[in-house]
């Protein structure tokens, strides 16, 4: 006997995402979902953030880790309203994981959600978590073959953010081969090259945030 | 390591609809599209882990991958996106545009016939 079902297998994770999307718009919460493999600099990236923005966007952070609240840390110590999320093991988050998260931030308080995802190429891409855009950070060190061989996470890319480009010239790092790998995958996303311990091209990367919250 | 949420929530419907019709599954098909990156070898792995002691145990998983489309903004063409070479087979235009990936379904179970006792 068979049974023809054509259920989306994440449809659980799919309507919380939603529920997230409604509290979103209901609060005027512009939300960003942050993906990259650990060490690409994303608290750094944040904590620098905040702390340029401090006057002009009222920041709170939800931060995924498999174990331990040091990223929490590190942006309460930068200024902003921090939510811990450790996963014990899951390699990514869910929406119904943000759904808590969002609960225990002042969320009237705030203009914009960063979710710092647990560090991790692969699977955190396969989880809407209701965000209203996505950044995806590759650094330097990394090397320059990511794009091609995470082709998804590349793909659902808004911005893609290319950090620590103060290294450039230290190591192997073919730039213009990220950048044709990515026009393949993804030619709607912003690329920026960065460096959030240098400041170097922070300002792009905050012209697009301010502009894409002025169009919300 | 996403496949074990996969395989949760697949178990999860699994039984669900094994309780309502009072039989044991046998055969599960699902589908994913090439940007779940999921992997038939962890996916198997993580099916086997969550069924275990459940009547689901040793039932056959079937993992289908659906290729992903791209259009050539060229010609028009509807093709299937390689990552290896990436452009029209038809212009050789490397410009176009992806379809929507396939989302992960599961698309039918399979149970035993309440008559076939031993059976296969």
């Amino acid at each position: 006997m068979k049974v023809n079902l054509n259920t989306r297998i994440l449809s659980k994770n799919e309507q919380a995402a939603e529920q997230n999307r409604v509290f979103l718009a209901d609060h005027k919460l512009a939300c960003l979902n942050l993906i990259s493999s650990p060490g690409s600099g994303k608290t750094t990236l944040l904590a620098r953030t905040i702390t340029d923005l401090k006057d002009k966007l009222r920041i709170g952070v939800i931060e995924g880790d498999i174990k331990t609240d040091y990223d929490a840390q590190r942006i309460r110590a930068a200024g902003a309203a921090a939510i811990q999320i450790e996963t014990e093991g899951a390699c990514h988050l869910s929406a119904p994981q943000v759904n808590w998260a969002l609960n225990n931030l002042p969320v009237n308080d705030l203009d914009l959600v960063f979710i710092e995802n647990v560090g991790n190429l692969v699977c955190p891409s396969a989880f809407d978590l209701g965000e209203s855009g996505r950044v995806v950070v590759l650094s330097i060190p990394e090397g320059d073959d990511k794009p091609a061989k995470y082709p998804g996470t590349f793909a659902n890319a808004d911005v893609i953010l290319i950090n620590k480009i103060d290294l450039i010239s230290y190591l192997k790092f073919d730039l213009q081969r990220v950048l044709s790998d990515i026009a393949v995958l993804n030619s709607k996303a912003i690329i920026v090259q960065i460096s959030a311990a240098t400041g170097q091209g922070m300002q792009s990367w905050y012209d697009w945030l301010m502009a894409r919250l002025a169009s919300r | 390591m996403h496949e074990t949420a996969v395989a949760q929530s697949v178990l999860d419907t699994i039984l669900e609809q094994a309780d309502k019709l009072s039989a044991r599954p046998v055969r599960a098909v699902i589908s994913c599209g090439q940007f779940n990156a999921l992997n038939d070898e962890a996916m198997r792995f993580a099916f086997e882990a969550a069924t275990e002691g459940t009547v689901c145990d040793a039932m056959q998983l079937v993992i289908k991958h659906i290729p992903l489309r791209a259009k050539c903004d060229h010609c028009d063409r509807l093709f299937e996106f390689d990552i290896y070479t990436p452009a029209c087979p038809e212009c050789k235009s490397e410009h176009f545009n992806f379809q929507a990936d396939a989302p992960l379904l599961l698309e039918e179970i399979e149970f035993e016939n309440p008559n076939d006792k031993g059976g296969l």
